[in-house]
């Protein structure tokens, strides 16, 4: 056990710190967001695991040789008011350390979904009262606001989708098609989801640098992939000119303009700047080969903490 | 069918656009004038339904000294839009949006950046 613990250790370490740097710094994710998208999890999912499996198989060390037999001996000395003899304070220390950090996490976890879930139930009949949808589109609303903007409700029975009357008199219709189904991409595959984990695990671990880096770079891959759905209705010049519109927020622009005559670098840093160039001078996608490479790495790095915890 | 939701706001549309408080039976009678979908033959006891809810959610404010009582909006639609705004700009101060934008917070230099490709990507400026 003591092995499996030291192992479980160096797993945590390695997927708490250099390997999400790693990721964050790659170029490659832009070729292939979804799959880039399964990594992230897979990392966030192991590196708990691991770092919780770590405290639990050391601080389970003199209860027995397995994970089971200990649980059981550990459970039967709770009952007694017992501890085994060479049980000593580092063990007791690091079972307490896993059942807090555990607890921490799921706690805030449930409380993040909670908290969104009633901010956007609140918003939602906000956004009912307050817009009338859209003719012909029953699931798009438009309120009466000069900023543009735009943006998804996602609810359990019906989701929405909302744009300003800014937005709106910013953009043509073929821009307006381009955004109406980028927003209906971020519903259809419920990439909430993912942003809420990932959200979660930012305020469970605030003075933990990587867990912010984490969530910014899931939020530009959902974003990129939105992007890839909306370029199937619209062509990718009239995508990165609303993309730009919307952020530059259409000031001082002359009327018609686009992005036709932009040449890679040319674009602005950031998020926006990342989306727009990928756009305009599109790289070929990630290989077949490459991303079922990335997809079994997923796939073994929650196998191998689980392993590690069942059978030794 | 009009759902309690196209209801709710088609009393919001009547009290928005009037100045004066109204009665239920005002309401009613305002709704079946405005023709709309569902509340054209809506009953004053619907009406009372929808009112409540809305004071429920401080939409509606009722004044109970006069009888029948008076109904009002608490803010105009303005302010409550511009409310929701602030909330999906992330500018409120009390809680962070939990709202995936199409385009998030774009810093001031970045905003610039674009402008100016804007400008210069159009074919005269070439």
């Amino acid at each position: 056990m003591f092995f499996t613990s030291v192992v479980l250790l160096c797993l945590a370490v390695l997927l708490a710190w250099p390997v999400p740097l790693l990721l964050a710094r790659a170029q490659w994710p832009s070729r292939a967001p979804g799959t880039a998208l399964v990594l992230w999890q897979a990392i966030a999912l192991a590196g708990g695991l691991s770092m919780i499996g770590a405290f639990v198989t050391y601080g389970l060390i003199p209860f027995g040789p397995n994970l089971l037999t200990a649980l059981r001996e550990l459970v039967r000395h709770l009952f007694d008011g017992t501890l085994p003899d060479d049980a000593n304070l580092g063990h007791i220390f690091a079972l307490c350390i896993a059942v807090l950090f555990t607890g921490h996490l799921l706690l805030n976890l449930a409380l993040t979904i909670a908290r969104t879930e009633r901010q956007r139930n609140r918003h939602l009949s906000l956004v009912n009262l307050l817009s009338a949808p859209m003719p012909g589109r029953p699931d798009t609303r438009v309120l009466d606001h000069p900023a543009p903007v735009a943006y998804c409700l996602p609810g359990m029975t019906r989701s929405v989708t909302v744009l300003s009357e800014g937005l709106v008199s910013l953009l043509d219709a073929e821009q307006l098609k381009g955004v109406i189904a980028h927003e209906r991409a971020h519903l259809r595959q419920q990439h909430h989801l993912v942003l809420v984990a990932f959200k979660s695990w930012h305020s469970a671990l605030p003075w933990f640098p990587i867990a912010n880096r984490a969530e910014t770079a899931v939020g530009l891959l959902v974003e990129m992939l939105a992007d890839d759905q909306a370029r199937r209705v619209v062509d990718d010049t009239t995508l990165a000119t609303a993309i730009a519109l919307v952020a530059s927020e259409g000031a001082d622009r002359p009327d018609g303009s686009t992005l036709e005559h932009l040449h890679a670098g040319d674009t602005a840093e950031g998020v926006v700047g990342s989306r727009i160039q990928r756009l305009l001078s599109p790289r070929p996608p990630l290989s077949n080969t490459a991303r079922v490479a990335v997809l079994v790495v997923s796939v073994a790095l929650l196998l191998v903490p689980t392993l590690l915890l069942i059978v030794i | 069918m009009a759902t309690l939701g196209d209801l709710e706001r088609a009393v919001m549309d009547v009290l928005w656009s009037t100045e004066n408080p109204l009665s239920a039976n005002d309401l009613r009678d305002r709704l079946h004038a405005s023709n709309r979908d569902g509340a054209r033959d809506v009953a004053v006891t619907t009406v009372l339904t929808v009112l409540s809810r809305l004071e429920g959610k401080n939409f509606v404010s009722r004044d109970r000294s006069m009888r029948p009582h008076l109904y009002r909006s608490v803010t105009t639609r303005a302010e409550h839009t511009a409310g929701l705004m602030h909330e999906v700009l992330g500018t409120a101060p009390d809680r962070e949006a939990a709202l995936a934008r199409f385009i998030g917070s774009v810093s001031p230099a970045e905003a610039q950046t674009l402008r100016e490709l804007l400008g210069a990507s159009t074919p005269t400026a070439r």
